[in-house]
């Protein structure tokens, strides 16, 4: 799946079970400025609804979510107040 | 419908609605749950000190934390395995009367209760988890640590199991009943795991 969406820096959670996928997105989000995306890659079928659910809780604003190859990939912009 | 209003109202306003009364009480109400500071606080008590038993607190208070939520743990009793300084031969796996732990085969209790069968159990569990990638107890304490995740030793079982403070993981904090009761009246999270 393409998008044309401008990536800012990319997380490989691929092979990493829960909760692995939702912390690594969580330290790598900190580096990031308001405004810029996140892609997160991840294999872990519970992804699927952790992603969302951080997102909402965090605050930040998930962009759109699919499948690249066989993993399923979640893009993520970094909130303004945080 | 019009709700009736008072002759003293500001000329000019306009009536309300019951809808719109209905549509400000309920932002009201969902503003009100957002500024409430226990949405953002979670406290957990660990206390069972299992293989098995050691992975939910930890995953839940790292996932809290990666919410956004200001995070505590309390381990008590058995879960006090969880944060000493020898929890990797501590925490440990028994297959005797656990009818609900998966088995190759299905073994009788008088089988697993021979010499070795804990040690091998908690051996298949740990390589188990360790093939699907699951993180590791380590991990999961220093991800924890990391997100300030607030580890705290009960320590009336430190006293009564013999512990000594420096029998435990580097940041944590010590603790009894009513500290964590002030903690937990504050989070909106309550878990006795």
């Amino acid at each position: 799946m393409t998008t044309g969406i401008q990536v800012d820096e990319v997380v490989d959670a691929r092979g990493l079970m829960c909760p692995m996928p939702i912390l690594a997105a969580t330290k790598a989000i900190r580096l990031l400025q308001p405004g810029q995306v996140l892609k997160v890659l991840a294999t872990d079928r519970g992804a699927l609804s952790d992603i969302p659910a951080w997102a909402e809780d965090t605050g930040h604003e998930l962009l759109s979510s699919g499948t690249e190859d066989d993993a399923l990939v979640f893009y993520i912009r970094k909130a303004a107040d945080s | 419908m019009t709700v009736e209003t008072s002759a003293l109202e500001t000329p000019g306003a306009q009536a309300l609605t019951e809808e719109d009364v209905r549509r400000i009480v309920r932002e009201e109400v969902t503003q009100a749950f957002a500024r409430n500071p226990a949405s953002k606080q979670a406290a957990l008590v660990a206390s069972k000190g299992t293989l098995d038993w050691a992975y939910p607190p930890l995953i839940l208070a790292n996932a809290a934390a990666a919410a956004g939520m200001q995070t505590a743990v309390f381990f008590t009793f058995y879960g006090l395995n969880i944060i000493h300084k020898d929890f990797e031969r501590k925490l440990k796996i028994d297959p005797v009367g656990n009818p609900a732990m998966p088995m190759p085969i299905p073994l009788p209790d008088l089988i697993t209760a021979m010499p070795g069968m804990v040690t091998m159990a908690s051996k298949m569990m740990r390589t188990r988890f360790e093939k699907r990638n699951v993180a590791t107890i380590r991990t999961l304490l220093d991800s924890a640590r990391e997100l300030d995740v607030r580890l705290i030793a009960c320590q009336m079982t430190v006293d009564v199991f013999d512990y000594g403070q420096d029998e435990f993981i580097d940041g944590v904090e010590f603790g009894g009943a009513a500290a964590f009761m002030s903690v937990a009246r504050r989070s909106a999270v309550n878990l006795f795991i």
